[in-house]
């Protein structure tokens, strides 16, 4: 009896002591895992950290042997003759602004016309089947999109435009028109859509046609969103690379042509690279500065896109 | 007697009115259309051009100057390769911010940074992602030219998507749950670990796969890294020397010979019905594991 006892107690304070033990560990762990998932959260932050500061060192080195005032104001980007290079970024800037100017043209238009079709006429049968499509262009990998305007749009557009090169700045620049379509419509659909009801069954009430809703009512109340997301898909025009790498070609010209061949800054990154730029040359420091300068248009872009959609946003 | 309603202008007025919306309803219907027929076309046309090229050869053979013999096996285990690396390494980054962000973190000047640095970081091009690869994991860490540095490169790309579809798949889980778990005397990390992230886990996976096909089409980090688009070898490590499909795909289209243009449009065909089973699973998942609470 008094021996089942003392057992009892024995175990009893066994498992006391096994708890307090057991209790130690989760309080540990309690401790580590927050900081853990905090270092965790930092990589985030280490990735601009890095990209910022891998951009800017190597930028600095690149502009140790050519001139900074050269890089803004020459005209003209012959890097690959090592002795007399010349490195004016202006041809390349020119070029990445002509595809997103055509891409833009082409996408505004028709995107905002589907926005307003998917949000102010479409029944929900509708939507539920043309939203996933949108999605499906957006998902496409560039270099599909790459592929096609190279060899459909290309020898399309010939058929119209007979001196129209190979490689040129107008069928990349339409194709890149196409992949920011789906996020023009969807983004501004999604402001079109937040506008409430109420306003809209107002104007109804008074006698307007669906068609001044949606031009006089909605498209003004939700037009802090539908320019965000019309200044965002130009960024990702800008920063676009497969598509006009592949179509566009690799002669950056100065001139306003969008009939013969270019080279945007992205095409540029991706030809010296794939060339596989000698460590340590001109020319692979060149594609640094190059990277830093798209780095600088898209930041500016994103950041403008941020402010408008914060700083002009309605509040219902 | 002076009439108030000119009934015959109002109508007149009205008609004009309605025609106008009319057409236009059909002008943005039409425009509409649009994105639909490219698609087709596309399709229509890469699947025409490359077709008849997927025979077994094709998946079994290596790269080939001569076109016939070209195959993308080199391609395919390496895209494999560099998928699931990409998963490992992008889904332990992405869902452990998104668990501090959503668990931890206090609403402090910190966590903003954080927050915006991440919305920042997912309007960054692509080849800029490319250049930090390059720089940071191929000569600084020294991976050299293998899976492990572009699958770093890729996650880093991807970690803003999986970061913002995890944290909504956490905050979509009802506070009701965590306190049940808390009342049961379950500490913190317990319930985060036992309670959220399984309700979570649904909407955590359908947006990790989405950001994941959105890796396995990327072509421009891969270039800029320094992938080889030739290579007659299976990788046996992650530190191997690799190729990947839209390299591969990239190579064959800048090459002028019209088989190649074919065989190109064939791998074409494949990348896509990988991206379409991927995107399948993420519909699936969401489809069959929606919580409804």
């Amino acid at each position: 009896m008094a021996n089942s006892n003392s057992t009892k107690a024995m175990s009893v304070q066994k498992m006391i002591a096994e708890n307090k033990s057991k209790k130690n560990v989760s309080q540990s762990v309690e401790k580590i895992v927050p900081v853990a998932l905090f270092l965790l959260a930092a990589i985030s932050v280490l990735t601009t950290v890095g990209i910022v500061l891998t951009l800017i060192f190597e930028t600095i080195t690149f502009f140790g042997s050519v001139s900074i005032i050269e890089y803004v104001t020459s005209t003209e980007w012959y890097p690959f003759s090592e002795a007399n290079g010349s490195y004016g970024v202006w041809p390349l800037v020119l070029s990445t602004l002509k595809i997103a100017f055509i891409a833009t043209v082409l996408a505004v238009p028709i995107g905002l016309a589907s926005a307003i079709y998917l949000s102010e006429y479409a029944s929900d049968n509708v939507r539920r089947v043309i939203k996933p499509v949108l999605e499906v262009l957006a998902g496409i990998p560039t270099i599909v999109y790459g592929f096609f305007a190279l060899t459909f749009l290309t020898p399309l557009l010939k058929n119209f435009i007979p001196e129209l090169s190979t490689f040129n700045a107008l069928s990349p620049g339409l194709i890149v028109g196409v992949m920011i379509i789906p996020m023009i419509a969807s983004l501004s659909e999604d402001a079109m859509s937040s506008v409430p009801k109420a306003i809209r069954e107002g104007a109804l009430a008074m006698g307007s046609t669906r068609l001044e809703v949606a031009l006089k009512i909605v498209l003004p109340a939700a037009m802090s969103g539908i320019v965000a997301s019309i200044v965002l898909a130009i960024s990702r025009a800008i920063g676009e690379t497969m598509i006009v790498t592949v179509a566009g070609g690799s002669t950056p010209n100065a001139d306003w042509s969008v009939t013969d061949s270019i080279q945007t800054m992205t095409a540029y990154i991706a030809q010296v690279t794939t060339g596989d730029a000698g460590f340590g040359t001109i020319k692979y420091y060149s594609i640094y500065s190059v990277g830093f300068t798209l780095f600088l248009f898209t930041l500016a872009m994103n950041m403008l896109a941020q402010f408008i959609s914060k700083r002009f946003r309605e509040e219902y | 007697m002076t009439k108030f309603i000119d009934k015959d202008k109002v109508s007149k007025n009205m008609s004009s009115r309605l025609t106008k919306n009319s057409i236009l309803k059909g002008i943005f219907f039409l425009a509409t259309l649009f994105g639909l027929v490219v698609l087709v076309v596309l399709l229509g046309r890469i699947f025409t051009q490359g077709y008849s090229h997927l025979t077994w050869d094709f998946f079994n053979n290596f790269a080939s100057r001569r076109p016939e013999q070209a195959g993308i096996k080199a391609a395919l285990i390496g895209s494999i390769w560099l998928m699931i690396s990409t998963i490992v390494i992008s889904f332990a980054l992405g869902v452990g911010t998104a668990i501090y962000l959503e668990e931890y973190a206090k609403k402090n000047k910190l966590t903003n940074l954080i927050q915006v640095n991440i919305s920042n970081l997912a309007g960054v091009p692509s080849v800029v992602f490319g250049l930090l690869g390059l720089t940071v994991f191929v000569r600084l860490l020294g991976f050299g030219v293998s899976i492990l540095a572009a699958a770093f490169t890729m996650s880093l790309l991807i970690l803003p998507v999986i970061i913002v579809a995890s944290q909504e798949a956490i905050r979509a889980v009802p506070k009701e749950l965590r306190e049940a778990s808390y009342g049961m005397g379950a500490t913190k990390w317990q319930t985060i670990l036992r309670v959220v992230l399984p309700s979570a886990v649904p909407g955590i996976l359908t947006g990790s796969i989405l950001a994941l096909s959105r890796a396995v089409g990327e072509t421009a980090p891969l270039i800029v890294i320094g992938i080889p688009a030739f290579i007659t070898s299976l990788p046996s490590s992650v530190l191997s020397n690799f190729t990947a499909l839209p390299m591969q795909i990239y190579n064959w289209t800048g090459r002028p010979q019209e088989a190649f243009q074919e065989i190109a449009a064939a791998a074409i065909l494949v990348m896509l019905v990988f991206l379409i089973v991927m995107n399948s699973v993420a519909v699936y998942i969401r489809n069959k594991y929606a919580n409804r609470y």
